[in-house]
């Protein structure tokens, strides 16, 4: 990682640059929506990250992983709504929660590959969304609002929109930062052989699986802390997040902004959600517009916006 | 044989109908290059398979070091010392060379539960792999992505990553398919080399190489071993001659 003056450099060197300027503009010009609809991208972003951690690094294509952002959300709305309020017994516990689900799918799924692959996980991932549905304590297919933020004692005050969204913001900084180096330790190099040529890696002597799994469980922990996020950033939990379509809404972020990149998740979550605000503006069936568009992106540059910006193309 | 390294007996394996491996014995002793030919289709890619655990023989055993190792998992059977090259090359086509190599000797330096420092600055995994691609005559292509080798370089890598995971016997299939008369020349002289220090089981098709490496040959034919033995007894061995030789010969003779 030589930081050259490329263009993705700059690109992605302004995308972090207006990320961090977010809340003064929307301080100057007093627009409150800018700051929650950046909040949700960031938060967004996360899930984006974690997914590309095993999809575009490791070669697992989960269509189930919107299901953990409705558990760590679900973790969140169902304790406020038992009374527990602290984010220090919360979000450890949605954590906690995210991986165990995450080490019993991938346990059951990641034995298969490709279409079958996407199929289980798929079937996993309706399963916990029906979970959800039938949760008549919590609101059932309403969904669950959610009255108190998480409270983390006076260290940290969520209900503050502009410390919510620094402290989104840096966590997913975080994430980037974790996965740069997870995917370059000898784990990550474990990970991209695997999905390069498994059969190779147990020919010179790995057993790929323990590695996969681990990954997916990582992934799926991370994207559990999206999940937290996302639920005190509006206040309210409901099993549309775990659909289907929203699986695949993080799947078309990452293959749109770069599958293997580091940034990628996060330019193809601004340009998702900036596109869908965008052409929703525009007519109501934007995504007769949008779906082409991602065609193309997909057809033309297989290494996805940050493929183009680099200027080469990606496996 | 007392000192066998490697000690087959009664492979039998089937797909369907056809027969791949039928009531396969097989010896190689410690140190000696054992040679495996046979025609195209006579099971020879089946046996290393079934040899290195990818496939699972319908019966008979196979023992490494005097260890039944029939139902180990193929990377258990790499940890005890036993490599293998593909015949149809199979490497990481989207990484590096040295990345390649680098892996093989990761997957045999600890567990790979590592998350922090990166691999590619570790020098116990580098240098071993710069090591081995030296040994093949590689040395200078280890940051060219794999992808953009030739044909013959890919054969080289193959042979490097088998001997980066620091094996004591090597199984090598048809090491030299698809090469040019120069390339084979060089891979003759670097298999000259490593008999030295390797245990090998050598497939392959090209006669005059295994006739002048081989300190035995065993013939494969439908998926039976119909003769062992020295260079000299096999090249004279009437059924051997009859059922591939003479075949061979007269294809080589072309040529
Ligand atoms: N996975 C498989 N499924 C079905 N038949 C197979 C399979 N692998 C090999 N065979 C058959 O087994 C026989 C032996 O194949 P192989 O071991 O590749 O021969 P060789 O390496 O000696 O050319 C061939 O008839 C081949 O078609
Ligand atoms: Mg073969």
């Amino acid at each position: 990682m030589m930081p050259a003056l490329s263009l993705r450099n700059i690109v992605v060197a302004l995308l972090l640059l207006m990320l961090l300027l977010v809340p003064v503009y929307a301080l100057v010009v007093g627009n409150n929506f800018v700051l929650s609809l950046f909040t949700r991208i960031v938060i967004l972003a996360i899930a984006a990250t974690s997914l590309n951690l095993i999809m575009g690094y490791g070669g697992m294509v989960s269509f189930g992983h919107a299901a953990y952002l409705g558990i760590g959300g679900y973790m969140v709305g169902i304790l406020a709504y038992e009374g527990i309020l602290s984010g220090f017994v919360q979000w450890p516990l949605a954590l906690l929660v995210s991986a165990l689900i995450a080490f019993v799918i991938g346990l059951l799924s990641l034995r298969t590959r490709g279409v079958y692959f996407i199929m289980i996980t798929l079937a996993f991932g309706q399963m916990i969304y029906y979970v959800g549905v039938s949760l008549n304590r919590y609101g059932a297919d309403d969904g669950l609002t959610i009255y108190r933020r998480s409270n983390f004692a006076g260290l940290l005050n969520l209900s503050n929109k502009t410390v919510f969204y620094y402290f989104c913001l840096l966590l997913l900084l975080a994430t980037i930062y974790l996965t740069w180096r997870l995917v370059n330790s000898r784990f990550g190099m474990a990970i991209r052989g695997a999905r390069s040529n498994d059969r190779r890696m147990h020919a010179i002597g790995f057993p790929t699986f323990r590695y996969r799994l681990t990954c997916f469980v990582i992934a799926g922990t991370i994207c559990g802390l999206a999940g937290v996020l996302l639920a005190n950033h509006t206040d309210f939990i409901s099993p549309a997040v775990m659909h289907w379509t929203r699986s695949g809404d993080l799947i078309v972020m990452v293959v749109l902004g770069g599958m293997g990149s580091l940034f990628g998740p996060l330019i193809g979550t601004v340009a998702f959600l900036a596109l869908e605000e965008v052409l929703s503006g525009i007519t109501e069936y934007w995504q007769i517009i949008f779906g082409p568009m991602l065609l193309a992106i997909v057809l033309f540059a297989r290494g996805g916006i940050d493929g183009l910006l680099a200027g080469i193309r990606r496996g | 044989m007392a000192d066998a390294l490697l000690r087959v007996a009664e492979l039998t394996k089937r797909f369907g109908g056809v027969i791949a491996s039928e009531g396969v014995a097989l010896d190689v002793a410690d140190g000696e290059l054992h040679a495996i030919i046979g025609p195209n289709g006579a099971g020879k890619t089946t046996l290393i398979g079934q040899l290195t655990g990818e496939i699972a023989p319908d019966s008979g055993r196979i023992y490494f070091a005097g260890q039944d190792i029939t139902a180990l998992p193929t990377h258990q059977r790499s940890a005890i010392g036993m490599a293998r090259s593909f015949q149809i090359t199979s490497l990481f086509l989207d990484m590096t060379v040295l990345d390649n190599v680098a892996l093989a000797v990761q997957a045999h330096a600890g567990h790979s539960f590592r998350f922090w420092t990166p691999a590619r600055s570790e020098r116990a995994l580098r240098a071993p792999a710069q090591a081995a691609l030296a040994r093949v005559g590689a040395a200078d292509r280890g940051n060219v992505v794999v992808a953009d080798l030739s044909h013959g370089e890919h054969r080289q890598i193959e042979i490097a990553m088998a001997l980066a995971t620091r094996p004591r016997l090597l199984l090598l299939d048809e090491p030299m398919a698809g090469m040019g008369p120069e390339e084979s020349a060089r891979l003759v002289n670097l298999l000259r080399e490593l008999k030295k220090e390797y245990t090998i089981l050598l497939i392959e098709h090209d006669m005059e190489a295994v006739f002048a490496l081989a300190d035995r040959i065993s013939v494969l034919v439908y998926g039976r071993v119909i003769a062992t033995g020295t260079p000299a007894a096999i090249r004279v061995n009437p059924e051997v001659i009859q059922a591939y030789l003479g075949e061979q010969q007269a294809v080589t003779g072309h040529g």
